[in-house]
Parts: structure tokens; C-alpha cells; sequence
């Protein structure tokens, strides 16, 4: 999100909050949050993409919903009529295809033809329909919904992949092939959407799944401060606070979400953006003479990327408890944690959550249930290997993606072994406060160079590239 | 405390704070230029700021005077009593299109360890890629606060033509500079020339005014890349070389033929003369490419019309020998094929025999 798209949503946020408070404020949230999908896309080089990226977001979250809402939420009326009026905002959109450029101030490009829309509209509808005529719901929808939202993902995050989706799309569009690239198709909010699904998805399958209409369903899913950058709210939590009473914005609820507003712009707009300058990329990796400078590039990304993160995450807290909606915290000083384990107990909390509701404790428990279970340090080093590894490929199925997660599932392994071999010696020696001091700084010191060292295969696009960087880091190249 | 807020109230007084801050920048004018990160927590640069991508070349163009030499090294290296100090002053040619800073004419002389009168040669590069001879003198007399012992003056015809004088952005956007210029040293400063920048009330104001503030920050923060990396400029690993080929065209700057003082700023060599005071200059005509490609018989180079250059050669000579100035005439020293993407850009190994070149006339004007 741009700061121009920042201030006019908090200033949104904040005029609904004091003056409307909670009339229509579920109508508002949903409204916007469409708008803002279709406002926030990047212009794509694909033809019409930009429109239809975000129109296939919706139509992916309409027909989960169907699938995982029980049969008397999916029957109700309002249903229908959250949809239509969905749609119309949609075609709405579309409809500035006919104003002049300068009116197209909420798409990125202009929008298509309409008929391409109303078949999409019309196609959704059938499948509903047809959906509807079942008699009753099978859990293989479920699983159906899972394997497809898990594909899209794949197709997504997989260079390989992703090149094959915008050639198809390229040539669906009659464009050129020349200068295909995997950029072609950058979804925005996809990964967050998907996890999203993918949550709410699994929720339904163990029976954990709270009923809600479509349009809260829909206004959970791509809220519009958590988008782009999440958090990754759950969904009984979001609509505790989407149905509770909102009783507008007084002094002592504007204040922190007002500090949260301004301290997430100043951690982006001024810290993170200044690192970004001097922070580790393909190109200085290469360009850097010194060990010094490139520990000072190094850690300049590290704070980056905390920075440039945490900021964002706060900027969403702000605009939603604008709202009266209270997001999870994602971080919690996490280069301050004394081992690997804590930091990601305190780095985007929301997502290492995810991963161990839906991944790490049903492998764990699965592997336990082994009738000849294999040894706990096997298991241990197993689950978090492969959580670090899906981790890594969720922010995209490379080779430095991966190395960046085995380095950290590897790193968890190592501190879990260590701490469990030296805890009783650690304890005995450190009786009294200076000790305590010591070990916890020299933890703290630990845990902070190797995350940063794991972040050069996360800033980088070459394995071989990251490896030179670490040799010259410790002087060696 | 349980008081609804007032989203108005809130809107209100933000904006007076914000227009309050303002204000008190557009009045004061804060000048932070001098501040500097360079040579204080990273070495100084070899040459003065300007680049046009900036996160290839970690290198910005900017028009604080200020800012642009306190991140030079020389504004960080205190003179020693053995150092014989030289700066150079010109175009592109002296800041080094194309070429690392060890390769320019300043890195060659310094490489060529000089020793003049007892004490080590110290060459400072202060070329700025435009052509104008009233930037030349901007940039000298604000380096004389560097106390140099020998300036060198690289020129060419191009940044003589009247009109290029102060549509420079450099001087376009420092009125009062040359201003100071033309009442401390005579430079001819029109009353009312249209080229200068003038700042209205709101360009004042910090949002008004925001790129120089953030020009500013974006060069303190490069220094860290410009240390790391030792790199100040983009170096394509190809580029167009320069023009050998041109049309039958003779007109050069709309100027007629026979080309007279009165056309040229000649004014502006003189203001430079009385900015070094008795510092002594040596005003050098660079070196230029001599094509021998079609129509080379109407034209030099892109740049030159023979009958411009040949006119402005007899005058520079004319001129130096009526005020005593050193001047050197370097124009034709360069053969064509070593030059690279201008008529004026040498490769580094003609930079080094420019380097030769000089050295003479350095060691002689020791005292």
C-alpha cells in the first residue's frame, strides 16, 4: 500500500468510526474491502488482469463460503442480497470503463468489457446453483476446495508454474509471448486470501466452523487493512469483534489506534524505506568490497525488513481498531528473543500460528500415533523442517526460499537439542542476576545473527550469490 | 475521558500544526547542506555528487552547494603541511563519465605520485557533468575555501555560448550564489534573467520544498552504498560511441560566423581569475575528438562547427597571452578512436596521458 492509499483509508476509517459509528458498519467494511481489492491491484501487463485478479479473489471466497456455511446460514435471504449487491459494486467498477481516464481512479488500468464480467457473474451463479441443488453436501467439497485453493497457490509461487499461467493468460488475451515474465500475474492479498481459505477450509472439516453469512465471510477474508500485509486474523475471533456493539470512537480507543497509525507509517515510510536503500540485494551482494560493509548491509536489511514489516502490520492494527476491530498482534520485538524458538514465537506471529494449528501439531500428532513412533529428536527435526520448508515456499517455491527454511528449521532443531542437553547445566550456573544478564544477551546476540544471516537467502535470488555473501561476512572471500 | 471524538477537531488541528511547521521552515530556511555524514562516519566521495539513477549509481544530483562539498573528501581532509594542493574544475571530462575515480585526471595525477617544490601532489576532482563556465566559477569559489595551491581550469568552447551560462540547473537553482558572484567578482549576472529558479512562499515550505530535503537524506544515506562499494556511477558494459558521422550542417548555437568575444562569456573566465585571486590557474582547452568521418571537413565532433572551434582557439590564445594567463591547448592530443560516448570523454588511458600532459605545468607553478 502506497501512503497516498494509507491516508485516505485511515481517514475513511476514522470519519465511519466517529460519525457513524456502528450504523452500517458491516456494510461499510464489506463495500470497502471490495473497492479497496479492485483500488489496490497493481497494473498488470496482461490485459484486463488487473480486474480479473481481483474478481477471481471474490469468486474464490463466494463458492468457499458456500462450501464450508451450513445449510440453514447457506439458505437464508440476505445471502442474496449481499451478493447482489456485491456484484453491483463490482460491475460498478467495471461501468468506469465508460468515464474518462481521469475518472478511473479505482482500477489500475481500464477496466474490461462488461459481457466478460456478466459471464463470470453468470457462471459463479450456475455453480451456485448447481451447488444448491444438491441435496446434501459431501466433504469431498471440502476437500476439492482444498486441493484447489492449495493449486492456485502452487500455480502462484512456483516460478516454472507461474511462467505457464502467464503465457496461457498472455495467449488467452491474444497478447504477445515476447516478453512473458512470472511478474506478468502478481495476485495481490493471494497468500493471505489463500491461508484465509485454507484456515476456514480445515476449521469446517474438524467442525470448529462458526456460521456466518456471506458478507461477513467475505469482509473477513480481504478486510481491507490486513489485504495486502495481514495479520492472519482467525475467523471466530474477526467476527466477535464484526458483531459486537461498536460504540464509535472515544479518547481512550482513538488514541492507540491513532499511535499505531502513526508509529507503523514512521517505521515504513521513514525507517524501512531509508534501509531499503543500502539493504542487501542481487546487485550489492556482488558490489560490496568489505567485510565490514557487508555485515553493515546485512543488518541494514535485517531492520528492514522488520521495520518495513511491522510497520505495515501496524498500520493495519490502526485502521481496524478505527473500526473497532482489534487484529492479532504479528510481532512482538522479535530481534530482542534470547533463542530461535522465542523469535518465532514473536515474528509474524499470525502465520507461525497458522502453521502450527493446521500443520506442525496434526504431523506431530499423526507421527506420535505411529504404532512404532520413531525417537522424539527424529520427530522434532522432521516437524520443523518441514514447517520451516512450507514456510519458506509460502513466500515462494524457490532454491533460496528453501534454504532459508531449512536453515531455520535446522536452527530450531539445533536449539531444542542444545537446550535440552544443557538446561539443568545452564540453570546451576546461572545463579545470580549477572549471569542471568549474560547468558540472556549473549542468547539474544545468537539468535540475532543467525537471523540474520538466514535473511541473505531470503533477500537473494541465487544460492550461489547468498554463499558468497556469507563467506565474505566472515572474511573469507 | 470517555469523550466522543471529534474527527473535525482532529482534522482541524492537525492541519494548523502542519501548516505551523511549515511555515516555520519557508521562513527559516534552515540550511543543513553543511551537516554531513561523509567524512565523519564514511570517507568522502572522490568526486561531486550527481548521478541520475540512484539505485544503480548510489549517487544523486542535487543543488545544495553546501551538501554537495561537504561530501567531497576534500571537505574532510585537512591540508598538510607537505601536500601541494591541486583542484580541478570542469565538465563531465574532469568528474569521469564512464570512468572510476582512480581513473579521471585527478585519480591519474595522484597516482602519479607528483612531488612539486618538496611537497606531494594532492589532485581534487571538483568537475560537475554540465557545461558552463559560470558553474565553473560557482564550484571554484566555493572550493578556494579549501586553500588549494594550483587550480586547474579544463574547458572547451561549449560552455562558452552566453545563453548556457545560467540555464545550468546548478546555477538556475543557486540565484543567490551568483549573485554574490557577480558583486564580489564582476561576474555579468543579468537583473532579470528568466533562468533562475525563484522559490515561491509554497516551494519554501517543507512539502513545497520536499525533494531537496529528501535529496538531502537520500545522499547521506547513499555514502553507506558509495563506501561499501566504491561505486559513484552506472558503468554500462556497452554504450554508444561517440559520433564520427554527421550531417552538412555548420550552425553552431545560432552564432555567426566570424565568432567574436562579445558571443562567448568571456566575462566569466575573467570572474574566475578574480575568484582564485593569486592562487595560481592554468586554464586548460581540453581535449576534444577530431573526426575523420563523413562531413568532418564542416565539423569536428557533435559539438563543433570547424569554424566555431578554430575561431575560439585564436581567441583563448589571444585572450591568455593579453592577461598572462597560463593557458594550455590541449584540444588535439587525443586520437579519435579513445574517445567514449562524447566527443570530450576520454578512456582511461587517455586520461592518463592528459595526467602527463599536465604534470609539467604543475611542478612549474609550485612556489
Amino acid at each position: 500500500m502506497a501512503l497516498e492509499n494509507i491516508l485516505i483509508l485511515a481517514a475513511a476509517s476514522l470519519l465511519w468510526g466517529s460519525l457513524l459509528r456502528h450504523r452500517g458498519r458491516t456494510w461499510f467494511l464489506l463495500i470497502a474491502s471490495v473497492v479497496v481489492i479492485f483500488w489496490l491491484q497493481p497494473a498488470l501487463p496482461i490485459r484486463g488482469a488487473d480486474f480479473w485478479a481481483p474478481l477471481a479473489t471474490l469468486v474464490l471466497v463466494v463458492l468457499t463460503w458456500y462450501i464450508t456455511a451450513d445449510d440453514e446460514t447457506r439458505k437464508q435471504r440476505k445471502n442474496i442480497i449481499i451478493l447482489l449487491i456485491v456484484a453491483g459494486v463490482v460491475l460498478l467498477l467495471n461501468l468506469t470503463r465508460f468515464l474518462s481516464a481521469d475518472f478511473q481512479l479505482l482500477t489500475a488500468s481500464r477496466p474490461p468489457q462488461l459481457k466478460t464480467t456478466l459471464l463470470i457473474f453468470l457462471i459463479t451463479g450456475l455453480t451456485l446453483l448447481a451447488l444448491s441443488r444438491l441435496t446434501r453436501f459431501s466433504a469431498s467439497f471440502l476437500t476439492v476446495g482444498l486441493v484447489l485453493t492449495i493449486g492456485l497457490f502452487l500455480l502462484i509461487k512456483i516460478p516454472a508454474l507461474s511462467l505457464w499461467l502467464s503465457s496461457f493468460l498472455r495467449t488467452l488475451s491474444g497478447q504477445s509471448l515476447t516478453n512473458v515474465s512470472i511478474n506478468d500475474f502478481r495476485w495481490l492479498g493471494f497468500s493471505y486470501v489463500a491461508f484465509r481459505l485454507i484456515h476456514t477450509i480445515r476449521d469446517k472439516q474438524s467442525g470448529r466452523f462458526p456460521s456466518v453469512d456471506v458478507g461477513e465471510f467475505i469482509t473477513y477474508v480481504i478486510f481491507f487493512p490486513a489485504f495486502t500485509a495481514g495479520p492472519i486474523d482467525r475467523l471466530e475471533r474477526f467476527i466477535k469483534d464484526l458483531r459486537a456493539p461498536f460504540a464509535g470512537l472515544y479518547f481512550e480507543t482513538f488514541y492507540p489506534a491513532g499511535q499505531r497509525l502513526l508509529l507503523g507509517l514512521f517505521k515504513k515510510f521513514v525507517i524501512a524505506d531509508a534501509l531499503a536503500l543500502i539493504a542487501l540485494n542481487d546487485t550489492n551482494a556482488t558490489q560490496v568490497t568489505s567485510t565490514f560493509w557487508m555485515w553493515v548491509i546485512v543488518y541494514a536489511y535485517t531492520f528492514q525488513i522488520y521495520f518495513d514489516f511491522s510497520g505495515y502490520t501496524n498500520i493495519a492494527l490502526g485502521i481496524a481498531q478505527l473500526l473497532g476491530i482489534k487484529l492479532p498482534e504479528n510481532f512482538a520485538s522479535p530481534y530482542l528473543k534470547p533463542n530461535l524458538t522465542q523469535f518465532w514465537n514473536n515474528w509474524h506471529m499470525t502465520l507461525t500460528q497458522w502453521f502450527r494449528a493446521y500443520f506442525f501439531n496434526p504431523i506431530t500428532r499423526w507421527l506420535r500415533s505411529w504404532q512404532k513412533p520413531m525417537s522424539i529428536p527424529t520427530m522434532i527435526l522432521l516437524t520443523q523442517v518441514t514447517t520451516m520448508l512450507l514456510i519458506g515456499f509460502w513466500h515462494g517455491v524457490t532454491w533460496n526460499f528453501t534454504l532459508w527454511g531449512l536453515w531455520h528449521g535446522l536452527g530450531l532443531f539445533i536449539h531444542n537439542r542444545w537446550n535440552d542437553a544443557t538446561k539443568v547445566k545452564a540453570a546451576a550456573w546461572a545463579t545470580t542476576p549477572t549471569r542471568q544478564a549474560i547468558l540472556n544477551i549473549s542468547g539474544i546476540l545468537l539468535t540475532f545473527h543467525f537471523v540474520a544471516i538466514g535473511w541473505i537467502f531470503f533477500a537473494l535470488s541465487s544460492p550461489v550469490t547468498s554463499w558468497q555473501v556469507i563467506l565474505k561476512l566472515f572474511g573469507a572471500h | 475521558m470517555n469523550q466522543p471524538i471529534k474527527p473535525l477537531n482532529i482534522l482541524i488541528k492537525g492541519l494548523l500544526l502542519f501548516l505551523l511547521f511549515n511555515l516555520v521552515i519557508a521562513a527559516w530556511q534552515p540550511s543543513v547542506g553543511q551537516f554531513s555524514l561523509y567524512n565523519v562516519f564514511y570517507p568522502g566521495r572522490e568526486r561531486l555528487p550527481f548521478g541520475e539513477n540512484p539505485k544503480q549509481s548510489y549517487n544523486l544530483s542535487l543543488f545544495d552547494l553546501d551538501a554537495m562539498f561537504a561530501s567531497h573528501v576534500i571537505a574532510g581532509t585537512p591540508k598538510a603541511d607537505d601536500e601541494f594542493r591541486v583542484i580541478i574544475v570542469g565538465d563531465s571530462s574532469v568528474w569521469g563519465t564512464l570512468l572510476k575515480p582512480e581513473e579521471t585526471l585527478a585519480g591519474q595525477l595522484n597516482q602519479d605520485n607528483l612531488n612539486a617544490c618538496g611537497k606531494n601532489v594532492r589532485a581534487y576532482n571538483l568537475g560537475y557533468p554540465t557545461i558552463s563556465l559560470t558553474k565553473d566559477v560557482m564550484l571554484l569559489s566555493y572550493a578556494m575555501q579549501y586553500d588549494p595551491d594550483l587550480v586547474i581550469w579544463m574547458t572547451t568552447l561549449d560552455a562558452f555560448p552566453l545563453e548556457k551560462q545560467t540555464s545550468t540547473p546548478l546555477v538556475a537553482n543557486n540565484e543567490e550564489k551568483a549573485r554574490e558572484l557577480a558583486t564580489n567578482y564582476q561576474l555579468r549576472v543579468e537583473a532579470d534573467d528568466p533562468n533562475f529558479k525563484k522559490k515561491s512562499l509554497w516551494e519554501k515550505t517543507f512539502v513545497g520544498d520536499r525533494r531537496s530535503w529528501a535529496d538531502f537524506f537520500r545522499l547521506q544515506i547513499y555514502g553507506v552504498m558509495w563506501s561499501a562499494t566504491g561505486i559513484d556511477q552506472v558503468y554500462p558494459s556497452d554504450y554508444e560511441k561517440a559520433q564520427t558521422d554527421f550531417e552538412a550542417d555548420d550552425s553552431y548555437h545560432d552564432l555567426i560566423a566570424p565568432l567574436t568575444e562579445d558571443q562567448l562569456a568571456i566575462n566569466a573566465l575573467e570572474a574566475g581569475f578574480n575568484v582564485v585571486g593569486e592562487t595560481p590557474m592554468l586554464l586548460v582547452n581540453e581535449p576534444m575528438l577530431i573526426s575523420s568521418g563523413a562531413n568532418s571537413d564542416i565539423r569536428y565532433n557533435f559539438f563543433y562547427p570547424r569554424w566555431a572551434y578554430d575561431d575560439y582557439r585564436e581567441i583563448m590564445t589571444m585572450l591568455s597571452q593579453a592577461n598572462g594567463w597560463t593557458y594550455v591547448d590541449l584540444w588535439n592530443i587525443v586520437p579519435a578512436d579513445e574517445f567514449t560516448n562524447s566527443a570530450i570523454h576520454l578512456t582511461p588511458a587517455e586520461e592518463n596521458l592528459l595526467a602527463k600532459n599536465l604534470a609539467p605545468y604543475i611542478l612549474e607553478n609550485c612556489k
